[in-house]
């Protein structure tokens, strides 16, 4: 039974996760003068449905906060309560604490009570604010609540007994109960209620619930609301008028048809919605199970070009029938492939979807206007590319924000917009996804870079074409930025930017134009578990090296080789580039030919630059990559292997560990 | 992977409990290693060479879709000649959840061997360390050497287990 429970909880953390982010996202996006009110309806049955959840499963903590959350937007939705800036502030914190606490049940970890209670109050103060403000416009004697049209009663864990009907005939009745002791309000009858709200929040005891919907509902009621937590009312479908939101037993409470239709949708939707939101054509599947087939797949590809090669040795008719079936396997198989490959594939905005929040907070932050433009969210990247490009984007976000765009005042003496423009960009061009980050700023500093530079004792020229200045960033410990803040400038993050996206296979690039702004690139292959790569021989043995590292491959001539101590170099695009011969590298027994006819990969990876001596060049091909490690161990200058056409193993070539610092630095000094 | 420790375990439970053995010639040898540790029997294929390794690791291979190490015992323990042809056989082994696969000369048979049966290994005479040997064992046609391969192919001495798997070797 525990586990069956565990796998409902699961579900709920998901599932909550998206409201949270759906609700983040809309709040966001939201207009604070005028809010669409599908938008808010949407954000409340997000809220809604977390609370719901959270109620089934004992996770108090969501519920009381979901609860008053509930309440502001249930306000906003009916007109009740303006949104202002401070309040969707407040809503969006709420996210985030909600967030925490979802993800310390999640964890099974402490729950931060005082969090919870402080987000509580900051929800509590936008509702009295609000409250207090109409109440005293409107509602001088606001205990004889007679001729009431809204009447708004909030009792918050209100012992004793707090009776429910409470603000008949008010035009705009407000009473707001916390903790309310003894028993309050007795509100007389209700036959002129246009609009009855009650709010009961552990209301303990029935009878009030029970009251509430009885009393509430007359009939000139147009509509009244009761939102029990957790009531146990007797009756409440006595009253045809009267809404009760009941979480545990929705079906006793009947919405009338005269109901205003807006407040009459969203809050009896949310549990549907949700539903056929899951239903809608998507299943949740494992990604493991997604990895076994596409597994599988690469087994079948290697199988049919196995396969084809034997029907090459066929002759006759048969051959020919053989061959066009495995001609047609193979277009079927290549079709699985994409399609499996496309599963595992999630559009950009996953990560993307974070920023605008960031942007916000941060530019309020930094005392900057900024408009964060996203661009080609619904690019489909490999998940678990997803997974490790949320740091390296935030940072460079960060970056944008804190370094890219200038303070206020340096924008309108530029003659700039003083709102700054971010781009956040994603695309697919060719075999690759291209992610930028481009800012209308002042640009990098090419002499404050270069200066930095020479004091961290990195080895630099004056001279340098731009493209390697901006390099220079990537550099561990370096950071221009004259005041560290809490945003950026500790010089810890370029260099780990870097590392994380070569992590997955991928380059980053800058183009940065003086006080027109800077624009990074990240270039990214596909997919993880594919790499272009040049195959390349060695005697009967053949490599791949990844062709995101290659620069150019040549067959040197003998003037540019140069021998020096025992090192060979070769003389190429104005620089000398230690060689490694992959020959004994790989200790392959088989004799070499000559260097002059060979052949030279030059790759870079970092700041290394070499020049790998190969036999020949086999061609360029994608290839799955499979771990060596599985159920070998880790092989030096080997990032793992692959499975070629005829079913032989190919080690693929870490370019990275391949040749040594010290090897290289070598060569540098001699 | 503590199979063969609960099989022991349960063997010691019960005080003479049987179990099975798959039989192999290393040489003029005959040796046994507990079945439930194979996973199949293959004939030798080429191998793609690993840089830096010991010469007894002949390289990987394709196993559909994992990339898998073959050790051959030959070499390891200088028994025989190491020579490759279509009769050569490599037994795929599961080892704490890895494949391995092991070249021998060939295989003869399945056999079964109770706890009784079972002698202490001679310190001498045999290729293999005592401390990788469960014992003797007499059949029909002379004696099994029993192998306890799951603690050979994790010792340091094949080397292919980083240090961490190492650890577990005492608790095998």
């Amino acid at each position: 039974m525990s586990v069956d429970m565990n796998q409902f909880h699961t579900v709920f953390f998901e599932e909550s996760q998206e409201h949270l982010q759906t609700m983040e996202e809309l709040l966001l996006n939201i207009s604070t003068d005028d809010p669409d009110a599908e938008e808010l309806n949407s954000i409340f049955r997000a809220a809604h449905s977390i609370k719901g959840g959270s109620g089934i499963f004992g996770f108090d903590a969501l519920t009381g906060l979901t609860h008053v959350m509930e309440t502001i937007l249930d306000k906003a939705r009916n007109h009740e309560l303006d949104l202002t800036t401070d309040i969707v502030d407040v809503l969006l914190a709420t996210t985030d604490t909600l967030g925490d606490i979802l993800q310390a049940y999640q964890d099974e970890s402490e729950i931060n009570w005082q969090q919870i209670e402080e987000g509580k109050a900051a929800l509590e103060s936008v509702l009295s604010a609000e409250g207090d403000e109409s109440t005293n416009a409107e509602l001088p004697p606001a205990a004889d609540t007679t001729e009431d049209d809204d009447s708004f009663g909030f009792f918050d864990d209100a012992p004793g007994q707090p009776e429910a009907e409470m603000a008949e005939e008010d035009d705009d009745g407000f009473g707001f109960f916390d903790d309310a002791p003894g028993q309050p309000q007795q509100a007389t009858d209700s036959d002129e209620e246009d609009d009855g709200f009650g709010f009961f929040d552990d209301a303990p005891g029935q009878p009030e619930a029970e009251a509430a919907a009885a009393e509430t509902g007359h009939d000139d009621n147009d509509g009244s609301f009761g939102f029990f937590t957790e009531p146990k009312p007797a009756q409440p479908i006595k009253d045809e008028d009267a809404y009760g939101f009941f979480e545990q037993e929705k079906s006793s409470a009947t919405p009338a048809a005269k109901a205003p239709a807006k407040a009459a949708k969203s809050p009896a939707k949310p549990p549907a919605k949700a539903a056929t939101k899951n239903d809608a054509g998507s299943i949740r599947v494992e990604t493991t199970k997604i990895d076994t087939v596409v597994n599988l797949v690469g087994e079948m590809v290697i199988t049919q070009s196995i396969l084809s090669m034997i029907g090459e040795d066929v002759e006759g008719n048969t051959g020919e029938k053989l061959n066009g079936a495995i001609g047609e396997l193979s277009r079927n198989i290549r079709e699985i492939q994409e399609a499996v490959m496309s599963m595992r594939m999630i559009p950009v905005s996953f990560v993307f979807n974070r920023f605008p929040r960031l942007v916000r907070d941060l530019a309020k932050t930094l005392d900057k206007k900024i408009d964060l433009i996203i661009e080609g969210g619904e690019t489909e990247v490999d998940k678990s590319m997803i997974e490790k490009l949320a740091d390296p984007l935030t940072h460079l976000v960060r970056n944008s924000l804190d370094h890219g765009i200038e303070p206020l005042e340096k924008r309108l003496a530029a003659g700039k917009p003083e709102t700054g423009t971010v781009v956040l960009k994603a695309e697919q061009r060719g075999g690759n996804i291209l992610i930028s980050i481009q800012d209308d700023g002042g640009g990098l500093n090419r002499d404050k870079i270069l200066e930095k530079a020479l004091s961290n004792g990195l080895d630099v020229d004056p001279k340098m074409p731009d493209e390697e200045v901006w390099q220079l960033i990537f550099a561990p410990g370096f950071s221009t930025a004259d005041a560290v803040t809490d945003v950026s400038g500790r010089g810890v993050g370029m260099d780990v930017v870097r590392k994380n996206i070569e992590a997955i296979q991928g380059g980053i690039d800058i183009v940065s134009v003086a006080g027109q702004g800077s624009t990074f690139t990240i270039k990214l292959p596909l997919t993880l578990a594919i790499i272009d790569g040049m195959c390349v021989s060695v005697g009967s043995e053949t490599y791949i090296i990844p062709l995101l590292n290659i620069i150019e491959s040549l067959q040197p001539k003998p003037e540019q080789i140069k021998t020096l101590a025992n090192d060979t170099m070769l003389w190429s695009r104005d620089q000398y580039w230690p060689l490694i011969s992959l020959r004994e590298q790989m200790q392959i027994d088989e004799p070499g030919k000559p260097i002059e006819n060979s052949i030279i990969v030059l790759v870079e990876i970092g700041k290394k630059r070499y020049g790998i001596i190969v036999d020949q060049l086999l061609g360029k091909q994608q290839v799955v990559i499979k771990s060596l490690e599985r159920h070998y161990k880790k092989v030096e200058g080997i990032s793992g292997a692959t499975i070629m056409g005829d079913g032989k193993v190919a080690m693929i070539i870490d370019v990275d560990n391949l040749m040594k610092n010290e090897q290289i630095n070598q060569v540098g000094l001699a | 992977m503590n199979t063969v420790s609960s099989q022991d375990a349960a063997i010691a439970a019960t005080g003479g409990a049987s179990k099975e053995y798959l039989t192999f010639m290393l040489g003029e040898e005959q040796y046994g290693l507990a079945i439930i540790q194979v996973k199949e029997i293959r004939g030798y294929e080429p191998v793609t060479k690993i840089a830096n390794a010991p010469d007894f690791i002949k390289g990987v291979i394709n196993l559909r879709g994992d990339i898998v190490p073959i050790i051959d015992l030959r070499v390891k323990f200088n028994v025989s000649e190491a020579t490759y042809n279509e009769f050569t056989i490599v037994i795929m082994l599961n080892v704490q959840d890895r494949i391995v696969g092991i070249v021998v000369d060939s295989v003869s048979d399945v056999i079964n061997v109770t706890e009784d049966e079972i002698h202490p290994p001679p310190e001498f005479g045999v290729a293999f360390d005592s401390r990788y040997l469960d014992g003797l064992a007499s059949v029909d046609d002379g004696l099994v050497i029993l192998v306890n391969i799951e603690r050979l192919i994790t010792s340091r001495e094949i080397g292919i287990f980083d240090s961490m798997n190492q650890q577990n070797e005492g608790s095998v």
